[in-house]
């Protein structure tokens, strides 16, 4: 991995985009300008997000259209605590990762009962059942959501008050991921679930009970996916149940494809392209044509349609065909 | 007698009022090859697919030594040691040809939630694929993606993933469909290689081959086992020239 001669064009990227992202907190503060700090720390958690999902989607074979159901899970586990004065992050935590396992275990034992396209909308389904669940709790503020007025606290060993803090504190937590996806991937757990996504009969004839295993893994990728969404939570300050429509979950999903399915860093280049094109494409528009700019969901649309088309593996398959092709 | 490994009592399943397994008896010996042979259409794979696990009879029972399996899952009487390979062949393309044999090995090799070890470095795994692997000429292709290598050497990775799982019965369907004549000649001799350590229930359309490698032959037509006996009774069983070696001749 460090033996940097043997690195081809794909390394250099994820490398490049890990350097930046570790300094963004201090090309911040040379620019002086907060709002990037912010877009960084929003992208590191939802890559987190959507490395999980990529875990089950990409490598699985299990598209579920309801991980952003695990994000808000995790961001109430940080909101409701904290609107009832409880600060403690070693709760809050905790919470989240149990909380949004549970959610996986319970309806992962229903929706892994169907394929394709069933499983795709009863994880839609299960997902809009608990957006609607918040949506009709008042005492946490229904659709209008919840402001979170602090952030989780940990016994003083860390301020997450702190962006800086709370900035490092989710890359950290977004490489630990990446780390153990790749782990996980390779396992022999790991094989049964790329097994089972190329051909689910076999692994049966083989003597493996595909649907435990592939429940564990939507349960793991839930969980962690649920830990990402108390970040989130302490990002945001400010939480409600759209942060887990279904068009959310979309993005995410999204995200993973533009990115490149089943490959380590695919998630995370697919975020960052997709945030980076969310936050600049406007502007961009606006220098070729003046007052284009409102009408960059189109063009963001048409690019999104073009990669599908034809970028086969996303960025990632782009970057290893230009190294295939030098 | 010798041991009764597999004993299948009155086998039924209909489709739609067609019996494609039409009351069938039979039993494979310890260590024989007993071949299963008939015209398209017999049930010859709905057979092996209840017998697998891969389809539910409708009626009968099917036992694996001397245990009740008629509905068991496939992935429980893979565990027990019964092993089939696919007529249509049934690989994980994705994966290298060592991955799909290893993935073999674990299966029988205790339960697989183990998150964190590298399977690809367990060498109680990679070890014994390699070795299922060389068994059928393949071991110089074990790193190739298995997408990307021919026909035949897909029929030779399904027969290493079913003898990595160190099977007492192996089931083959068809385990010469689609190949040249050298590539069959080449799988008769590993299957001939086989022959007295393993018990091997085998569907095969190719003539030649059934009569090289049997020593019994259970004929099948229209869902019905019509004939049993080694190779010579078969082949002078009136019944069965009239009903399939006939046919082939006309």
């Amino acid at each position: 991995m460090l033996n940097i001669s043997s690195w081809n064009l794909r390394s250099w990227v994820n490398m490049i985009v890990l350097v930046l992202l570790a300094l963004v907190p201090v090309l911040v503060s040379w620019s002086g300008n907060e709002f990037y700090l912010d877009i960084a720390t929003r992208l590191v958690i939802l890559a987190m997000a959507a490395v999980t999902l990529n875990l089950i989607l990409g490598y699985g074979g299990m598209i579920s259209f309801g991980h952003a159901g695990f994000l808000g899970i995790g961001a109430y586990a940080v909101g409701i605590p904290v609107y009832h004065e409880i600060y403690d992050g070693f709760l809050h935590f905790p919470i989240a990762i149990i909380g949004s396992a549970t959610f996986a275990l319970i309806t992962g034992m229903i929706c892994l009962r169907t394929k394709g396209v069933h499983f795709i909308m009863i994880t839609m389904a299960f997902s809009q059942m608990v957006f609607y669940g918040f949506v009709s709790i008042e005492d946490y503020g229904g659709d209008d959501g919840l402001v979170i007025e602090a952030r989780s606290e940990f016994g003083g060993l860390f301020d997450m008050e702190n962006n800086t803090t709370l900035y490092y504190f989710c890359f950290i937590c977004l490489l630990a991921t990446i780390y153990i996806v790749r782990r996980v991937v390779n396992s022999r757990f790991g094989m049964v679930i790329q097994g089972a996504k190329g051909n689910e009969r076999r692994l049966q004839s083989l003597g493996f009970n595909t649907y435990r295993y592939q429940l564990a893994c939507y349960v793991l990728a839930g969980a962690i996916c649920g830990f990402a969404g108390a970040l989130l939570g302490n990002f945001t300050s400010f939480i409600s149940p759209e942060m887990m429509d279904w068009s959310r979950s979309g993005e995410l999903i999204f995200m993973v494809v533009l990115g490149g399915t089943a490959t380590l860093f695919g998630p995370l280049l697919g975020t960052t392209a997709f945030l980076l094109l969310e936050e600049y494409l406007p502007h961009v528009i606006d220098l070729v044509y003046k007052g284009g700019g409102v009408y960059w969901q189109l063009y963001f649309g048409i690019i999104l349609i073009l990669v599908v088309l034809y970028m086969k593996g996303g960025i990632n398959g782009f970057l290893s065909r230009r190294e295939g092709s030098k | 007698m010798a041991n009764v490994i597999l004993k299948v009592t009155d086998l039924y399943k209909s489709f739609g009022g067609v019996a494609a397994t039409d009351h069938v008896n039979l039993d494979v010996i310890e260590g024989e090859i007993h071949a299963v042979i008939g015209p398209n259409g017999a049930g010859k794979t709905t057979l092996i697919s209840q017998l697998s696990g891969d389809l539910a009879p409708d009626g009968g029972q099917v036992e694996f030594q001397g245990e009740d399996i008629t509905h068991a899952p496939a992935w429980t009487r893979a565990l027990m040691g019964l092993a089939r390979s696919f007529q249509i062949t049934s690989i994980v393309h994705e994966l290298t040809m060592i991955d799909n044999v290893a993935l073999s090995v674990q299966a029988h090799a205790g339960h697989s939630f183990r998150f964190w070890q590298p399977a690809r470095e367990a060498t109680e795994l990679q070890e014994p694929a390699l070795a299922a692997l060389r068994q059928v000429g393949l071991e110089d292709r074990a790193h190739v993606v298995s997408r990307n290598v021919s026909h035949g050497e897909h029929r030779q990775l399904e027969i290493a993933m079913a003898l990595a799982a160190n099977p007492s019965l192996l089931m083959l369907d068809e385990p010469m469909a689609g190949m040249g004549s050298d590539e069959s000649a080449k799988m008769v001799n590993i299957l001939s290689g086989l022959k007295g350590q393993k018990s091997m229930l085998l569907i095969e359309h190719d003539m030649d081959a059934v009569f090289a490698l049997a020593d019994r032959i259970t004929v099948l037509v229209y869902g019905r086992a019509i004939a049993t006996g080694t190779p010579e009774e078969i082949r002078e069983n009136e019944d069965v020239r009239k009903a399939y070696l006939g046919d082939e001749a006309a």
